[in-house]
């Protein structure tokens, strides 16, 4: 049961930080391998405001956020945008450049060593629930992450901006055409997903371990999430997610000796079987 | 190196093209599809440069061995790649599935070298053939995620299974035993550590490789090759099997792969989890994508640059050389790799299309 809601709260965690991959590949048709790159940012803006300036931790995570989300929004204009219309290889050697690029820039800035992120008080130790011990910080980490699912359906479904970019996910072209700034959507889109990143990174870094290598460690769950999940809807990969939580967390409880396995095993079984994603309908591309 | 072919750019028009109007004129398409697989004078120039760098550097033996094992690991990818259009994340699974193969056939079987580097060929294109079902379906997303996750699975496997492999620690104690080239009486060529041995031996290996790919490109089926990564559905509806030429190619290139990745287990005498290693894949993408996909030699003149670069930077700042690797892929696909290889045009004002 603990293992469940552990497994739980993996899966959340790795749904808010794949989100913005989702939306980057479902919408701009881009593959973006250094997203994990922007969850790392978010994570060592916690850590280094929390151990050297003292900022208390839940102040840290709107900080992660935005700033994670002007990171993105910058790179977004200066970087990223030429290299929308050029063909995949182009797209897969250029966030791995930028991957490796980080890797070392925070290498160099802050040391190679395991970061450390002290929870306050109230969100240490376990809640004891009809003999289920819960982790009050996993506890906490499932109901920000759900509110934040909430959030984030509601505004797709809901809200003007929300219809804007479903539109211009359908087709970029129509939308531009009928008047709609599909740029400015872009641009916001991908500030909005790399700020969630940040935040998933600064949420998990008591859980997932931050590093500098973080980006490649984490960087084909995040795939496997969204590929997984199919890119059309938001569903789609919180479900992957919730399952690669699971069956991360669960397989490496019972079989340590295989580890990862199960989970690329399972992928590639997956992807046999529906190359277009678990939950996807079917594309119009 | 001024009038190489350029990425994916034949020098003739394209062979689809070319069959429409084999109606009107047979002779002339018939000399034009001749004169595409005519030797050029930079290839008998290469292929003279190969054994000439063995005599003349005697003292960089070490260096040019690895760059001719990079150059077979990219030439190998530059058959899925540049010639059947896969865009492949793992491409390591191969050339560590075949160190690890040469290594252990060494280590508990037997230390000869030629027939460790053809069971490791052997091992690699079954590996190839297996997972070659794997990259049929799909977008281009879930090819580069299947490939990237067998990679995966492998380096997981070699990671846990220590009994076998040594885990974490690589590999340790693999002793080749002196090469023995066959059908003759030349014996006794120990691997020293001038590692003049290796690199005649990794050279005879790729001029080979070399010498049967350029026949494989130039051949019926390296031209369908090139039809189906241009149209694939067109391909398809004039007739060809795209599956089963996807598999064969994916089969060969896996064998070629293994083949770079025995010679560097053979050669060094060691294989680690490291030959499994993300890095690799991206790496060969980036030597691959440095010297230009699609003309087969890409690999070699990129494997040349990379290896040179890579020393003089990693004498430079040996533990932050990825950075400048990454910076350098950044900026190498911001300007275009056209426009990168030809400095004259970098001043002049691009003409919009």
């Amino acid at each position: 049961m603990t293992l469940l809601f552990d497994g739980i709260a993996y899966g959340m965690l790795l749904f808010i930080l794949a989100v913005g991959l989702a939306v980057t590949l479902g919408l701009m048709n881009f593959i973006n391998l250094a997203h994990g790159a922007f969850a790392m940012a978010g994570g060592y803006i916690t850590v280094l405001l929390m151990n050297r300036l003292g900022v208390p931790f839940l102040a840290c995570l709107p900080i992660a956020f935005l700033g994670t989300a002007l990171l993105g929004a910058l790179l977004e204009r200066t970087l990223y945008r030429p290299m929308y219309s050029r063909p995949h290889l182009d797209q897969v050697l250029f966030s791995i450049g930028l991957v490796f690029m980080a890797v070392t820039a925070v290498d160099y800035v802050v040391g190679s060593m395991q970061q450390n992120i002290h929870l306050p008080d109230w969100l240490q130790g376990r809640l004891p629930i009809e003999a289920v011990g819960i982790g009050k910080y996993r506890l906490f980490i499932v109901v920000t992450c759900a509110l934040l699912t909430i959030a984030l359906q509601w505004v797709l479904s809901r809200t003007r901006f929300g219809s804007r970019l479903r539109a211009s996910v359908d087709d970029p072209r129509v939308a531009g055409g009928l008047g709609l700034d599909v740029n400015r959507i872009f641009l916001l889109t991908f500030a909005v997903g790399s700020g969630l990143a940040g935040l998933g990174g600064a949420l998990g870094a008591e859980v997932l371990g931050l590093d500098p290598t973080f980006p490649l460690k984490f960087m084909i769950y995040f795939l496997i999430v969204v590929s997984v999940g199919g890119t059309t809807t938001i569903t789609g990969p919180l479900l992957a997610a919730l399952l690669l939580g699971i069956a991360d967390v669960a397989g490496k409880y019972y079989v340590p000796k295989l580890g990862a396995f199960i989970v690329y095993t399972l992928m590639i079984a997956i992807l046999v079987w529906r190359p277009q994603g678990l939950f996807a309908r079917a594309s119009a591309r | 190196m001024s009038d190489t072919p350029v990425a994916g750019a034949s020098p003739l028009p394209p062979p689809a093209s070319a069959s429409a109007s084999a109606a009107a004129a047979s002779s002339p398409v018939a000399r034009s599809l001749r004169g595409y697989s005519r030797w050029r004078w930079w290839e008998l120039v290469l292929f003279a440069a190969l054994p000439l760098s063995w005599l003349l550097l005697p003292g960089q033996a070490l260096l040019l061995n690895e760059i001719a094992i990079v150059a077979l690991f990219a030439i190998s990818l530059d058959l899925i790649l540049g010639y059947a259009g896969i865009v492949s994340l793992g491409h390591a699974a191969f050339f560590g599935f075949g160190a690890y193969t040469a290594a252990l056939f060494a280590k508990n079987v037997m230390p000869d070298p030629i027939v460790g580097l053809a069971v490791a060929i052997a091992a690699s294109a079954a590996l190839g053939l297996a997972t070659s079902v794997l990259i049929l379906r799909g977008s281009d997303l879930t090819r580069l995620m299947v490939t990237l996750g067998v990679a995966s699975i492998l380096y997981e496997l070699a990671n846990k299974l220590d009994w076998l492999t040594g885990g974490a620690d690589g590999l340790q104690g693999v002793v080749m035993g002196p090469l023995t080239v066959p059908f003759t009486t030349l014996k006794g060529f120990d691997f020293d550590l001038s590692g003049r041995t290796a690199y005649a031996y990794t050279l005879v290996v790729l001029a080979i490789v070399l010498f049967v790919s350029r026949r494989l490109v130039h051949s019926p089926f390296g031209t369908s090759l090139q039809a189906l990564r241009d149209n694939r559905l067109r391909a398809a509806s004039i007739g060809l099997s795209v599956p089963l030429r996807l598999v064969a190619v994916y089969t060969y290139a896996g064998a070629i792969a293994g083949a770079a990745g025995a010679l560097l287990a053979q050669t060094t005498g060691f294989a680690s989890l490291d030959v499994f290693d993300f890095h690799r894949s991206a790496e060969v993408l980036l030597v691959l994508v440095v010297g230009g996909t699609g003309y087969l030699y890409g690999g070699i003149f990129g494997a040349i640059v990379f290896k040179l670069l890579h020393d003089l930077i990693a004498a430079w700042t040996p533990q932050y050389w990825n950075f400048w690797l990454g910076l350098f892929l950044v900026v190498l696909v911001l300007v275009g790799r056209e426009r990168f290889v030809r400095p004259w045009t970098w001043f002049r004002v691009q003409r919009k299309q």
